[in-house]
């Protein structure tokens, strides 16, 4: 097993998460949910010791992680950035508007820029349906977004 | 008098909070903060128009609201009793302003039931909802009848899972009573996983206290003490609100020990989800609950049997629960009157695509696709001309002109190669080309596939594949056999509802759109300009003026040509993107 090299606190943060769900195996996902609200993504060190902590094997860990898309293991940009590829989007153009963030950001979609702005993600259907097609970045919602307008959102955050 | 704001998720985008904040702030201005409520409500339906206000008991409708409308509100209509006539709802047809919700095309066909409360009542108050008949279904079942007769009521209501399936919800309520356990357990399936559907989480947001009602029934009549919602962690504002509602029921005695003196305990808990559309399929949810990948196992045993834990338990998913309490309150044979022979009551769907009016609509079971899109749904966007409406998602597929007259129900929507699913509707014009449809959903399909089984892992991967081919311009004649032979093996032999149903987006485009195939593959062709490898831009030599816009704005510089000369387009370095279209001013550029 890999040598976990992670800070104290943020070993008893997680010793703490793993105790608060009663250490039972059956808890792994709600434990996950919270270890990465806290850090904002799961590297495999993390995801090591959480195995431990809940008495399982870290395949186990591992397994569940790269099954559900709400997890990460690459840590997100400080802006995320999330277009929604839900059907209602999708047929009012939201590819032409992920193509424009692809090549105003110069990244791919799971991917972060070199200095850590951006990430560009895509889901499905945030339930706006009636702004679609609809860009999510942070909390914020964006609404009737036509390629045009991809740059001057951006440069807000700038 | 008061003031509801529409609260859902669409209109919350579009700064409903602060027009609520702002209202609020007005009337304490007045000093008319103690006279008029200013209630954030759950979804109205009518999105396309949001954020709505509703003034009640005048039943004013006001749409597109802004922060700025505010202070008019209670300066024209509060205080002055005018309707501020430039924020109510032109008619389409007639130009003439509509005050009442109820004269809107968009409500006019529209029956409420399972979205009773969405936009009634403040979804945060206990009160509310026990003032609109809530939790008096409970009390009549806990109070009258035995869970023989609230199940025998169910069955009679004829009420099918609004999931997608349709099983008879009576008859599951039945089976799950029949095993005999120390613990038995009730879920809410609510983990809306097909892309462009938001019922269920309109429901949570806006009604939550029917859910946990309809769940705390169900488990007096199968005799099961716990309750589990499991809810995508993608929703956060459905997850608050349930969690206010939970407590709020606790507090009053509506959940915990001894409900309302009778003796029967009942409890329920919530569950996260983290994304994952396989999710939905029953015996998925259960793993996932328990702490697992979720993938699903073959059935039998079904849930009823050996479910959560290895207990009996009954899964129904929210929309069905929302139907519950007032089945009890108003009876079976009240229920059973709407709808047709087998599919009774109503069903939400998410209209959406381009269609004119975008929102979430509740409709009695029977009624046309016609009377949803050119009554309910106001027509297609710019006036062009109806092409298909997608129905069920992933699993489901398109119905086109010839099924308009079709009266919508479980049944005819699988004779018609699609199915209810859990009602998503997307509408599409003839700029939305149908290989790259099927392709959309079988892309969704694929990244889902939890892996298990070999058809649903290989074979919708093949699919996606040959798909891909033909919208490049490389498929043959043949690739169309293979698809629909694939589809039918991987429809035959996959392991759960989600393999089982994956090939039908292709098999009913295939179906219903096989000239559009046939163009893809013969003429390379896309008539609706969405396949980029099929496109070509062409500047008409006779039109351009030489103006260079086009060749400024071209990201790759692939248009040349003299100032005040024709230009033309590099077709290898041309990258499809679609900004010279955009700024040539003489229509001088085209797709072919």
């Amino acid at each position: 097993m890999a040598k976990i090299k992670l800070s104290e606190d943020k070993i008893n943060k997680i010793k703490e998460i793993c105790s608060a769900f009663g250490n039972k195996p059956s808890e792994v996902i709600n434990v996950l949910h919270k270890v990465q609200g806290e850090f904002g993504y799961l590297p495999a060190e993390l995801q090591d010791l959480i195995a431990q902590e809940m008495k399982v094997s870290a395949a186990h860990v591992y397994g569940i992680v790269t099954f559900y898309s709400f997890f990460t293991m690459t840590p997100k940009g400080e802006h995320p950035i999330s277009v929604c590829m839900g059907t209602a989007c999708y047929v009012r153009g939201a590819e032409k508007v992920l193509d424009e963030f692809k090549r105003e950001l110069k990244i791919g979609v799971g991917e972060t820029t070199p200095d850590g702005k951006f990430s560009l993600n895509c889901l499905r259907c945030v339930g706006a349906c009636g702004l679609a097609p609809v860009v999510l970045i942070g909390e914020k919602v964006y609404g009737r977004l036509t390629p045009d307008g991809v740059k001057d959102i951006i440069n807000e955050y700038r | 008098m008061h003031l509801l704001v529409c609260g859902g998720t669409g209109c919350n985008a579009s700064k409903s909070q602060e027009i609520a904040e702002t209202l609020k702030s007005n009337l304490k201005d007045k000093g008319l903060e103690n006279e008029v409520q200013v209630i954030l409500t759950g979804c109205f339906g009518f999105c396309e128009k949001g954020p709505i206000v509703k003034i009640m008991p005048d039943n004013t409708f006001y749409t597109e609201v802004k922060p700025e409308d505010a202070a008019d509100i209670v300066e024209e209509h509060v205080i002055k009793g005018r309707k501020v006539t430039r924020l109510l709802y032109t008619d389409p047809e007639n130009k003439q302003h509509v005050a009442d919700s109820k004269h809107m095309g968009f409500y006019k066909k529209q029956l409420r039931i399972a979205l009773r409360n969405c936009g009634f009542i403040d979804p945060q108050n206990i009160e509310e909802y026990v003032g609109a008949d809530g939790y008096t279904a409970l009390a009549k079942c806990l109070g009258e009848m035995t869970p023989e007769q609230v199940i025998n009521e169910i069955k009679l209501s004829g009420l099918r899972g609004r999931g997608g399936g349709g099983f008879p919800t009576g008859l599951k309520w039945e089976i799950a009573a029949k095993h005999e356990a120390d613990q038995k357990y009730v879920v809410c399936n609510a983990d809306e996983g097909d892309p462009g559907a938001f019922m269920d989480r309109s429901i949570l947001e806006g009604d939550p206290h029917s859910v946990l009602e309809a769940m705390t029934i169900n488990g007096y009549a199968i005799k099961a003490t716990k309750g589990l919602i499991y809810i995508r962690a993608e929703y956060p504002l459905a997850i608050n609100r349930l969690l206010t509602a939970i407590g709020q029921a606790r507090e009053y005695g509506l959940l915990g020990k001894d409900i309302l003196g009778s003796g029967f305990d009942f409890d329920i808990e919530l569950r996260y989800g983290a994304g994952a559309f396989v999710c939905g399929e029953e015996t998925a949810l259960i793993h996932s609950m328990e702490g697992n990948r979720g993938e699903p196992t073959f059935k039998p045993p079904f849930p009823a049997e050996s479910g959560y834990n290895n207990k009996p338990t009954n899964v129904n998913n929210v929309e069905t629960y929302a139907n519950i309490p007032i089945i009890i309150n108003k009876g079976a044979e009240w229920f059973s009157k709407i709808g047709t022979e087998k599919s009774k009551g109503t069903k939400v769907f998410a209209l959406a695509g381009q269609i004119n009016n975008v929102g979430l609509i509740e409709v009695p079971m029977g009624i046309t696709l016609r009377e949803i899109i050119y009554e309910i749904g106001g027509g297609i966007k710019g006036g062009r001309d109806f092409k298909a409406a997608q129905t069920g998602g992933p699993s489901g597929g398109c119905l086109t002109t010839k099924h308009l007259d079709t009266p919508i129900d479980y049944d005819n929507l699988v004779a018609a190669g699609s199915m209810m699913g859990s009602g998503g509707m997307v509408v599409m014009d003839d700029t939305s080309c149908m290989v790259a449809i099927a392709k959309f959903y079988l892309e969704f399909t694929v990244e889902e596939s939890c892996g298990k089984c070999t058809p649903c892992r290989v074979g919708n991967k093949r699919l996606y594949e040959i798909l891909e081919k033909i919208t490049k311009g490389n498929g043959t004649m043949e690739d169309l056999d293979t698809l629909r032979n694939l589809g039918r093996v991987i429809k035959d032999t996959a392991l759960c509802g989600l393999g089982q149903t994956s090939p039908n987006p292709v098999i009913s485009t295939i179906e219903n759109f096989y000239d559009e195939y046939v163009e893809h593959i013969k003429d390379k062709k896309c008539r609706a300009g969405v396949c980029k490898s099929l496109m070509q831009y062409i500047i008409d030599p006779v039109q351009c003026v030489g103006c260079t816009a086009c060749a400024r704005n071209c990201p790759v510089n692939a248009i040349q040509g003299e100032k005040k000369m024709p230009h033309f387009i590099d077709k290898e370095l041309c990258i499809k993107c679609g900004a010279c279209i955009e700024k040539c001013k003489f229509n001088a550029i085209s797709i072919q």
